[in-house]
């Protein structure tokens, strides 16, 4: 069992939200993406609480949420990095940036700096494919971004 | 509309967001404050015009100007010039790349020359989130007329003679569909809108919800009133936050007009809409696991029969229908199968939308009738490819198509003649590639996307992909032998054959597509161990020509890695055990002296 207990507040919290849905099991993945939303990422026991008030097995959560990548179960950084590896990107050098970006920050693509300040992943066309290769960091979207840029733009949240 | 002098239209799409458009909005609407001008000219976001390579894009009506690459601290000058003063700020004006002329009317532009925009008839035209707009133009007319003057049987009926086709990638007839849902019976019945779009680097179905929403939840009721469905579920990507945005507000804007909801224009028809999230599937996309993904369930395809038309949705007839597939039929309801089916080739009725991109000097989002040719589309619409390079390829169909080259270019485009050559139309992702991109790294690439995204039900798709991968991957790093290319090609042909659903039965067509139609290509690789287009990184060093450099040092000031070593003024030499291969020095090199061998 997960050594965090999760504060009663965030218990409290993750209950309402399971009500806001009827505790309805076919709820789960909006029940999923609100808990996101609130948390920023799924751990172990947030899944075992939304287990219990939807009165589903704890596997069936976790089956949906490790399928789904959209879930994540890790937290991300502060500064979530995500580069696009659409098509359009892929074709416009996405992958060189996202080599530099794993080489400057010396993190595999799904996890944190030691910082925590900043995580890296990838993603599927934001659509913005004229703006290629497309990065975002947060809401933020950086177009046209080369290998060159990278430097720039983590300098930016470096801060 | 009326009671402005002026319109300044502004493109909300995702791309100009991206380059600060709302921020253009705002300056626009300072500028105008003071000038007291706020009450005569209005300015809309609205969504997008197609033209994303030169965005963010600005539109004055009534005069039709068309400005591109705007910024922020431009608005101040549109103002003051063009709405003041009436003289054009002519150097935010397009210029024709070939004539090197301003074309201040984008129906002038060679962009939108070849266009019929039926599906993004009026993205970039009307506010997204004021139903009047979408009602100025025609706007639930459709659904008006189906409800008073038609039988749900003779809409159907209008829609089988239009030869309307499925968007969403299958081309299945949809008047045909919707007839075999109608005559299911049940006490309850639902429309689905499948608005996944998993392809990646594609984007019409997002463009047509963020910039014309209306028209999606007019077919769907529409299709409710021939199939006797009361309820209607949009199944949207949650990477899709603006699209979802502008459905709410779209939602709620017809259910106070009462066009959602009970006894709707007072016809006796009851339908509602709601939304539901993806969470980032691509195999989502397919019917049977789009619905079980509704139900709260991993998204895992099911056996088909039965469909969805007997049995989906909470076990009842449901009918899924793409987004685009639905902005088309109030057109079609409107003006009549006949029109409609002048338009395009006799197989495949109407248009398609596109979304270019890739080595192309105009990317965008396109609507072209269906038996325009590959060539019109790339070179007259797209602008030829970018730098002046070669064509090489171009990508139809995602994940699940092929790469076509210039012996296919003159193919009219529809469903039927993309098999015939070894694609598919698929949703409308059109993926242009030069001289310098390799086709079997772009095989990989899709495959890596296959392998990552196949739900693992079935082995063939689980297990094969990954080694088709594992092979692809053995051949670029200079690995591969000649026996490789027919294991990739026997285990290719067993996977599409067993797989259960359409992911693992198409993901082997990029391999197979680029085997047939760049064969020399993979020989290089396994015979030479060479990269002809010098993208495959173990198979190439970069190096400087004595001869040719300089000394200028900027290639060593931009190396990443500080690998590049020599004095000013002399010739550069790059120690080939510390470089990572990521190009810089070649790009920023003035005198071509760096080179890949
Ligand atoms: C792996 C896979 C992914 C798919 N993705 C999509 C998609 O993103 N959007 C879509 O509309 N249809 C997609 N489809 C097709 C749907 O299964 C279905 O045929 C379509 O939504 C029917 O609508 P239509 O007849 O209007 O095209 C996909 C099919 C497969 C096999
Ligand atoms: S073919 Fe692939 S995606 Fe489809 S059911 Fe089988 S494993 Fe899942
Ligand atoms: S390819 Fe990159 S790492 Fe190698 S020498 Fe050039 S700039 Fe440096
Ligand atoms: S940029 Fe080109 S010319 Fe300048 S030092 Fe490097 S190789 Fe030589
Ligand atoms: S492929 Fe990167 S934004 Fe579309």
């Amino acid at each position: 069992m997960a050594k965090i207990k999760l504060a009663k507040s965030k218990v409290d919290k993750l209950v309402e939200i399971c009500k806001s849905f009827d505790n309805e099991g076919s709820e789960l993945i909006n029940v999923l993406h609100k808990a996101q939303q609130t948390f920023g990422y799924l751990p172990a026991e947030v899944q075992e609480i939304i287990a219990r008030e939807l009165n589903v097995s704890v596997a069936h959560v976790y089956g949906v949420v490790t399928f789904y990548s959209f879930f994540s179960m890790v937290p991300k950084g502060e500064f979530p990095i995500s580069i696009c590896m659409g098509t359009a990107c892929y074709v416009r050098g996405g992958e060189k940036v996202l080599e530099e970006f794993k080489r400057q920050l010396n993190v595999p693509v799904g996890e944190t700096t030691d910082d925590g300040k900043f995580s890296i992943s990838c993603l599927r066309c934001v659509g913005a494919c004229g703006l290629a290769p497309v990065v975002t960091v947060g809401e933020r979207v950086y177009g046209r971004v080369s290998v060159g840029d990278v430097a720039d733009i983590i300098k930016e949240y470096q801060q | 509309m009326e009671k402005y002098k002026m319109h300044i239209l502004i493109c909300g799409g995702t791309g100009c967001r991206a380059s600060a458009s709302e921020t253009i909005q705002n300056n626009l609407q300072e500028a105008l404050k003071a000038k007291g001008l706020e009450d005569e000219v209005q300015v809309v976001m609205t969504g997008c015009f197609g033209f994303c390579e030169k965005g963010p894009i600005v539109k004055i009506l009534p005069d039709n100007t068309f400005y591109v690459e705007v910024k922020p601290e431009d608005a101040e000058e549109i103002i003051d010039e063009h709405i003041v003063k009436g003289r054009k700020v002519m150097r935010l004006l397009y210029v024709d790349p070939e004539k090197k002329e301003v074309v201040s009317d984008s129906k002038h532009m060679e962009f939108y020359k070849k266009q019929i925009r039926i599906a993004l008839r009026n993205c970039g035209f009307i506010n997204p989130e004021n139903i009047d707009e979408y009602i100025s133009r025609d706007g639930y007319a459709a659904l008006g007329k189906c409800l008073t003057d038609m039988t749900p049987q003779l809409v159907i009926d209008e829609i089988k003679a239009s030869g309307l086709r499925g968007r969403g990638g299958g081309g299945f007839p949809t008047g045909l569909k919707w007839e075999f849902a109608s005559k299911n019976k049940a006490d309850q019945k639902y429309v689905v809108c499948n608005a996944d779009e998993g392809d990646p680097g594609a984007f019409m179905d997002r463009s047509i919800l963020e910039g014309d929403p209306h028209s999606v939840l007019e077919a769907m009721a529409i299709c409710a009133y021939t199939m006797g469905a009361t309820k209607g579920v949009i199944y949207i990507r949650a990477e899709y936050p603006l699209a979802i945005q502008r459905l709410k507000v779209a939602i709620k804007q017809a259910r106070e007009y009462g066009l959602l909801g009970n006894d709707i224009l007072g016809a006796g028809f009851s339908f509602d809409v709601e939304m539901r999230y993806g969470a980032g599937a691509f195999v989502c996309g397919e019917e049977t696991a789009l619905i079980h993904s509704m139900e709260g369930l991993r998204g895992e395809p099911t056996v088909k029969p039965p469909f969805p038309a007997e049995s989906g949705y909470n076990g009842k007839p449901t009918n899924v229908n793409n987004v685009e597939t639905f902005a088309n039929v109030p057109v079609i309801i409107n003006k009549g199968a006949a029109w409609f089916k002048k338009i395009g080739t006799e197989k495949s009725a109407g248009t398609k939308v596109f979304a270019l991109a890739g080595k192309i000097n105009n990317v965008g989002l396109i609507e072209v009738p269906m038996g325009t040719t590959l060539r019109e589309v790339i070179y007259e619409i797209g602008g030829g490819i970018k730098d002046g390079k070669k064509f090489k390829a171009v990508q139809t169909g995602g994940p699940s198509g092929g790469c076509l080259t210039e012996k296919h270019l003159d193919t009219p485009i529809d469903f039927d003649n993309l098999i015939a050559v070894g694609s598919m139309m698929g949703s409308g992702g059109m993926i242009v590639m030069d001289e310098d991109d390799c086709m079997v790294s772009m095989a990989k690439f899709y495959l890596d996307f296959t392998v990552e995204e196949s739900c693992g039900k079935c082995t063939p798709c689980r297990v094969g992909n990954k080694r088709l991968y594992e092979l692809l991957n053995k051949i670029t790093e200079g690995k591969g032998t000649k026996e490789d290319l027919d294991l990739l090609r026997n285990l290719s042909t067993v996977i599409k054959d067993t797989s259960l659903c359409g992911l693992g039965q198409t993901s082997p067509n990029p391999v197979l597509s680029t085997i047939e139609n760049f064969y020399d290509e993979y020989i290089a690789h396994v015979e030479d161990h060479k990269c002809p287009a010098g993208q495959c990184k173990a198979l190439m060093q970069y190096v400087i020509d004595p001869e040719l450099c300089v000394g200028c040092t900027l290639c060593a000031r931009n190396c990443p890695v500080d690998c590049i070593i020599g004095e000013r003024k002399e010739a550069h030499v790059i120690d080939a055990a510390k470089c990572i291969k990521c190009g810089t020095c070649m790009d920023k090199c003035k005198f071509n002296a760096i080179s890949i061998k």
